[in-house]
């Protein structure tokens, strides 16, 4: 058993006067104005910020088949000295997760790694090709408890077989996550349709192409009574369908990128493909409606859609590279930049983004849970007054296509803590 | 100037030196036996091509041939491309091989680019995907200018397939640049999202934007100084972005009766190659009004004209100004 932790004058969300927090067997032991360290190893915490440790909806690990650009254990790295305790990998690997035998293998390679919880997502359907279900039940039944399933990267086009998985997950307590393509209106598709894109010579990606898909689910899971969760929403006109099913109490929730809530398609006229990333970045509008939507929310939560990819695959023509960046070690500071430095969250509604509200849709029990006696001690310590320069090159992701290098960002995770455990203290990985 | 990538941005006072340059390499060259400028000799232009290609491929090869560059040609078909080589490793290669300029045709927007960010050797755009096409818009200019003179309020009418044409994408830039009104005649389906509001929509240009869109080529032909016909590309007909090639060529092609609404100074322009019969009748191809192979004949000129900028780099002063 280690040795107890104290954590020294702390202010939980960011609100009121410090405190001191204990950590005993991996649970918050004690929690008051001055408790006894006696035994304890100490940390000050300088009034630093303390916020559940956050939970990622939405990480590409790679792992298995692309171990050359991310695996889980740097992956897992990432996401720890990003501040996240729990990240939901995705299940577009090769081979695909759409069985037992392939979501146990990441379940378990995340528990030896130890950073992060490591949540693997099953496919809907069997090796992504959007054909017929996956065996959604085994996955559920593994060791690896299965409950949020997604063919993310393409859509669940078909109507009848999107309502049958959201019928059938629904009986598993699961979850579809969906992304919203109609891939008929985006064929080619290079960029946000606008302006930008057509002045460069780019095939759109319109936004109907999300919002039909949006529309339709949330019809499905009307009538099915079940819960489906939208992929990194990156339009307005997604966030009124959005607020129209919550509005009439149907089961959707929705996540945001940071990169949807910072990032424009004004950068596209270099033509860099560190800017390419699928849904695509939109207009200002759009960015603005989604913190808006993020703040009321209409969208529930920040997902990173972290996607590492080999600097072949971005260091090439626009169209021939691949789609996604980087997040895990940003999105926090991103967050802080678009929606508390603006104070459209406060520290409270940054824990209900990046923690509580993801830890409910992916049904992590012990994530997201308040910082109190006797809650698992999933923590993380932010200093939300220095600011960083991001590289890609000095994240802990093997891949380094970030859209904010050089860019100054505000906020820098100082301690990360899962079930007691200090994962990345000072921007170092522990153990 | 290093790289000629795109015309848009492109200062008019540039814009203005490339084609008096051209002009003046004309005047030169006009008459003589032997074609044959020394001012290249010992430079190295390399035509990289993914696309087929006949008139811009040779067109390039004659204009560095004839100011003495060497000048390879490597078509993607045949080149190390087919093995699964990128495009940044082929540039590479050929920049190590010492080549002082490369002429880049690509079916990605972008791509040269993107090819300017990775050699030091000089980049001239020769077509990217459906982005832009610059040498294509300064022989437009070039040959507008030698038939109309000052282009200064004239109008030009673009007709048919803007949304995939970098012809039209780079001579609506080119044009407006030299203070032409734009018009743009094609059916929705064919137009690029809101063509109209571009001003705004690159941070690198100012927001006067003189560009209209009509459905109506009958209406718009009256007004028009000189009327640029766009190729439709076969593949367009099987993508539902119009019914057929019939109901094409009545709304949008320019047959006998349609030239006839046009003024008298107005021109014809069309970049080949052409559909006879589809959007140009075969007529009007062969007519008096339409400077078709004056604009083959200027491209010449005006790549001689970019290959100097760029490679001789001595902005002011025309190459047919010096000794010959």
């Amino acid at each position: 058993m280690t040795r107890p932790l104290l954590l020294r004058g702390i202010r939980r969300y960011g609100a009121g006067e410090p405190v001191d927090l204990l950590v005993r067997n991996g649970v918050i032991a004690e929690l008051g104005a001055s408790v006894d360290g006696t035994g304890a190893e100490v940390f000050d915490g300088g009034g630093l910020v303390a916020l559940p440790g956050l939970v990622d909806l939405h990480t590409h690990l790679r792992e298995p088949g692309r171990e050359d650009v991310e695996t889980i254990a740097t992956g897992s790295a990432s996401a720890a000295l990003g501040g996240y305790t729990a990240v939901f990998a995705m299940a577009n690997t090769d081979p695909v997760a759409d069985t037992a035998v392939v979501v146990e293998y990441v379940y378990r390679r995340g528990r030896e790694v130890g950073l992060v919880d490591v949540h693997p997502v099953g496919a809907v359907t069997a090796g992504l090709h959007g054909q017929r279900l996956a065996e959604l039940g085994a996955m559920a039944a593994s060791a690896a408890a299965v409950r949020l399933f997604s063919d993310d990267g393409l859509c669940v086009h078909d109507s009848l077989l999107m309502r049958r998985a959201l019928e059938y997950a629904c009986g598993l307590g699961g979850v579809i996550a969906q992304h919203a393509e109609d891939s008929r209106l985006t064929a080619g598709a290079q960029a946000h349709e606008g302006r930008i894109a057509a002045r460069l010579g780019l095939a759109g990606w319109p936004r109907a192409a999300e919002e039909s898909i949006v529309a339709r689910d949330c019809l499905l899971a009307r009538d099915a009574d079940a819960a489906v969760h939208i992929c990194h929403v990156s339009s307005a006109g997604t966030v009124e369908l959005l607020r129209w099913a919550k509005e009439r109490g149907i089961r959707v929730s929705a996540e945001v990128t940071p990169h949807h809530l910072l990032l424009t398609d004004e950068r596209l006229s270099g033509y860099d493909p560190v800017n390419k990333v699928n849904p695509p970045l939109r207009s200002a509008a759009d960015t603005q409606a989604l913190r808006t939507a993020l703040a009321e929310g209409i969208v529930d939560c920040v997902a990173t859609d972290h996607a590492p990819h080999a600097a072949q695959d971005k260091d090439c023509e626009w169209s021939a590279a691949r789609p996604g960046m980087l997040g895990l070690q940003t999105a926090l500071s991103v967050v802080i930049a678009t929606m508390l430095r603006p104070g459209l969250l406060n520290w409270r509604g940054v824990a209900r983004v990046m923690s509580e509200r993801p830890a409910q849709i992916g049904r992590a029990a012990d994530q997201g849970r308040p910082i109190a006696v006797g809650e698992p001690a999933n923590l993380v310590l932010v200093d939300p007054d220095t600011t960083w320069t991001v590289h890609g090159a000095q994240l802990a992701s093997l891949a380094d296509n970030t859209p904010y290098e050089g860019m100054e960002l505000p906020g820098r995770v100082v301690l990360t803590m899962l079930r007691g455990q200090v994962t990345t203290e000072d921007g170092k990985v522990q153990g | 100037m290093r790289h000629l990538l795109t015309t848009t941005g492109l200062p008019r006072k540039t814009v203005t030196a490339l084609l008096d340059s051209a002009e003046a390499l004309k005047q030169s060259l006009l008459g003589r036996e032997v074609r044959k400028l020394p001012t290249l000799r010992g430079r190295t232009v390399v035509t990289l091509f993914y696309e087929s290609s006949t008139r811009t491929r040779v067109s390039f090869e004659i204009a560095g041939k004839w100011m003495s560059a060497d000048v390879v040609n490597i078509s993607a078909g045949g080149s190390a491309v087919v093995k699964g080589e990128s495009l940044r490793d082929t540039a590479l290669t050929l920049t190590a091989m010492g080549a002082d300029c490369v002429v880049l045709r690509h079916p990605a927007s972008g791509a040269a680019h993107r090819l300017a960010g990775w050699v030091a050797a000089h980049v001239i755009n020769a077509g990217d995907g459906t982005h832009q096409h610059p040498t294509q818009a300064l022989l437009d200019a070039a040959t507008l200018r030698e038939r109309l003179g000052d282009l200064n309020g004239r109008t030009v009418t673009i007709v048919g397939d803007v949304l995939h044409s970098r012809v039209a994408r780079s001579n609506i830039e080119l044009l407006i640049t030299l203070g032409a009104r734009i018009r743009l005649v094609a059916p929705p389906t064919l137009l690029p999202w809101d063509v109209a509001h571009w001003g705004n929509a690159l941070a690198s240009t100012d927001c006067d934007w003189p560009v209209t869109v009509s459905h109506d080529l009958d209406a718009a032909l009256p007004g028009s100084d000189a009327v640029m016909m766009l190729r439709v590309q076969a593949e367009r007909m099987h993508g539902e972005f119009f019914p057929s090639g019939r109901e094409y060529a009545i709304s949008y092609g320019l047959t006998e009766a349609r030239l006839g609404l046009l003024p008298e100074h107005a021109v014809v322009l069309h970049p080949g190659p052409m559909l006879r019969g589809m959007e140009i009748a075969h007529s009007v191809a062969d007519s008096p009004r339409a400077a078709i192979t004056e604009q083959v004949r200027n491209g010449v000129h005006v790549r001689m004209a970019v290959l100097y900028y760029l490679l001789a780099g001595r902005d002011d002063q025309a190459p047919g100004e010096e000794q010959v």
